[in-house]
């Protein structure tokens, strides 16, 4: 260990200095960072929410009936007469301790209760999604590299501009109208609004999700496949392999311990990226298969103009994307030794 | 019977602008414990050679044509998975860029443990003290630590060095050392070349070594093949090929080495004109228009090896001495 270790920024006296593990010493940094966005992210969210509104909040929170007493009253309450910078502090202080989004003006009802609520149903998709798309993308692109200009490497890329091009709605109505229960042509699977939780009944639960995760799955196994592919196919050009193949490994072996390893490594931090982006809620798929999911809860907030609880699924939103970006950053660092952190 | 012998070696390789013709007819033998040179400019077909020699340029797009015989075995015919048992346990191989050449990704113990366990059965704590051992016997300091550092911690020199740890994992018969000192500083090469020398000597190991540069095979080699545009201009031992050179491309080539015991202001002689395409080569002698003895049957047809001395033979009939030689690769 004792020669690795030259080179470490040692001797200086910040905190930071006196870790001993550079790679500690990284993730430590990249956290900072990440708190800084997501404390960006609050202002910028709030800065939004506070000079946009075209009405005023008191009276918006008040309801529809209110007299001027119980909207001054609510004012003073919720210390909406208090300047820009108290206000925001003490919406920071709310998140910061409590991770309170406020009341939403619709249901008055926190908003945190309802998108916890609603979590487990966005997890669900972003989850199967994601490795949908990926067990099939990796032996897929795995095939297209080892075989370029074949014919699957050519199907792939079509489809791949197929179900890229193709909106998810009309993707999402199409599968409906072929396999869902209530008005397919082969009713075989749940369809719209048949979501039930995983913890209520699991058949049920993955029976309702099969066709969102097709839908969503389908332009990101494309993308991946193709990704995936022409990184192997360039590892596998690399000097690095023909070392391996000298050594007399098996092509099996080159291929999935030498090949893959350099190839896969800047598609699993993309993959964290999108997962981060899914896991906010997926608005279309949410939409037209009648999830329950934080997307759909966004999509309401607009229509309903209901302030707090947009400004708290956007910040929701933006919490998994900067979590996402935390997480790609030490993968990558993790994954290949070469980063210098 | 020789270690290994190439016989009438070809290799084509298809690509869109046509087929590149990157060795043709080329010949010639090594024993055990011998160290052969194998000498030309990029694009000699000196690298693709090596390669072929143990099926690493085996593609769909290539064409290979000939014999390579490992103690008689043929290896261009023989199944993949017999050619794999071969790789690495009789013959290892060192290549150019020791950078690119290791994987990036893996600790230097993990990339020569993983070479002996492609071939026997050994625990991974037995594979890693061979490692060790290894990296210790390539004359890298301790060794205990060295292992577990990642390709880019190390020097060039020391890049290098793991390259041949890994080769020489399995005590091969035959080490191949594509250009083993090319790209590294020029103090470090001759390190390497030291290195590669007390290897050969303890372990009593064939070498060929691969190089643009006559100096570092000059050294070493006991024989020496020259080739130019895909072919074997010149070839035969040390002293008939680097101390009585014939073929002008030859002569080129000991021409533009600097000396440094020479005089001190001697003047270089570069070989005018550059190497030709390989999918476009001047017809006859490919060297004929860089050649300052060409005359006009040079582009007639490619000249044959003619025998000039007892292992000497060259392949250009307007300097070949004229008498008893025999062209004893007619075609």
């Amino acid at each position: 260990m004792g020669e690795r270790a030259l080179g470490g920024g040692g001797g200086r006296g910040s905190l930071l200095a006196r870790i001993r593990s550079p790679l500690l010493r990284y993730i430590l940094r990249r956290l900072a960072w990440s708190v800084l966005l997501l404390f960006l992210v609050v202002f910028l969210t709030f800065l939004v929410f506070y000079e946009l509104p075209s009405a005023d909040p008191a009276v918006l929170r008040a309801g529809r009936l209110a007299t001027p007493e119980v909207v001054a009253e609510i004012r003073e309450k919720f210390g909406l007469d208090e300047p820009f910078y108290v206000q925001f502090w003490i919406y920071t202080k709310g998140i910061v301790t409590e991770f309170d989004l406020g009341f939403s003006y619709y249901k008055n009802v926190p908003v945190r209760e309802e998108i916890f609520a609603r979590l487990p149903a966005s997890i669900s998709v972003a989850v199967g999604a994601f490795v949908l798309w990926m067990a099939i993308a990796l032996p897929v692109g795995i095939l297209t590299a080892l075989r370029p200009r074949s014919r699957s490497d050519r199907a792939v890329t079509g489809l791949t501009l197929v179900f890229l091009s193709a909106p998810t709605y009309w993707l999402g109505l199409v599968v409906l109208f072929l396999f869902a229960r209530d008005i397919g042509a082969f009713p075989i699977v749940g369809g719209a609004g048949s979501y039930v939780p995983l913890s209520e009944d699991p058949k049920a639960w993955l029976e309702s999700l099969i066709l969102p995760w097709i839908v969503l799955a389908c332009g990101f196994a494309g993308l991946y496949a193709r990704m995936i592919g022409e990184n192997l196919r360039e590892a596998m050009a690399q000097d690095f392999v023909r070392t391996a193949r000298a050594k007399g490994l098996t092509e099996r072996r080159v291929v999935l311990r030498h090949g893959l390893r350099a190839g896969l490594t800047p598609i699993v931090t993309l993959a964290a990226l999108d997962l981060g982006v899914l896991l906010g809620g997926t608005i279309l798929v949410e939409t037209v298969f009648n999830i329950p999911g934080v997307g759909r809860y966004a999509v309401e907030a607009i229509q309903n103009a209901d302030l707090p609880a947009i400004q708290g699924t956007v910040l929701f939103g933006a919490f998994f994307i900067v979590l996402a970006i935390l997480v790609s950053d030490i993968l990558y660092a993790v994954l290949d030794p070469r980063v210098r952190y | 019977m020789a270690l290994l012998e190439v016989r009438d070696l070809r290799v084509a390789f298809r690509t869109r602008e046509g087929t590149v013709r990157a060795v043709n007819d080329v010949s010639f033998s090594l024993d055990h414990g011998q160290t052969m040179g194998l000498v030309g400019e990029s694009g000699s077909g000196k690298t693709v050679t090596a390669l072929t020699i143990l099926g690493l340029t085996r593609s769909e797009q290539t064409e290979i044509a000939g014999e390579v015989l490992l103690d008689g075995v043929d290896l261009v015919n023989l199944p993949g998975s017999e050619l794999r048992d071969l790789r690495g346990r009789r013959v290892g191989m060192v290549f150019q860029d020791p950078l690119s050449s290791l994987h990036p990704m893996y600790r230097i113990g993990w990339q020569i443990a993983e070479a002996i366990q492609a071939h026997e059965r050994v625990s991974k704590n037995a594979a890693r003290a061979r490692a060790v051992e290894l990296v210790r016997s390539v004359g890298i300091p301790s060794p205990e630590a060295r292992v577990d550092a990642y390709p880019h911690e190390l020097s060039g020199g020391m890049r290098q060095r793991v390259m041949i740890a890994i080769a020489l994992a399995l005590g091969p018969d035959l080490l191949i050392a594509d250009e083993p000192t090319s790209a590294l500083d020029v103090t470090v090469q001759a390190q390497i070349l030291e290195l590669l020398a007390r290897l050969q000597s303890e372990t009593g190991m064939a070498l060929l070594v691969v190089s643009h540069d006559l100096g570092v095979i000059a050294e070493q080699a006991d024989e020496v093949v020259v080739m130019y545009a895909g072919r074997v201009v010149e070839q035969g031992t040390r002293d008939e090929v680097i101390g009585a050179a014939i073929h002008p491309y030859t002569r080129g080539l000991l021409e533009s080495i600097p000396h440094v015991d020479g005089p001190r202001m001697a003047q270089l002689t570069p070989i005018p004109g550059s190497p030709p395409n390989a999918v476009d080569l001047p017809p006859g002698c490919a060297f004929h228009p860089r050649c300052a003895h060409a005359r006009p049957s040079c582009s007639e047809r490619v000249p044959a090896l003619l025998r000039v001395g007892p292992e000497h033979r060259v392949a250009c009939p307007v300097l070949a001495p004229a008498g008893p030689s025999t062209a004893d690769t007619p075609r």
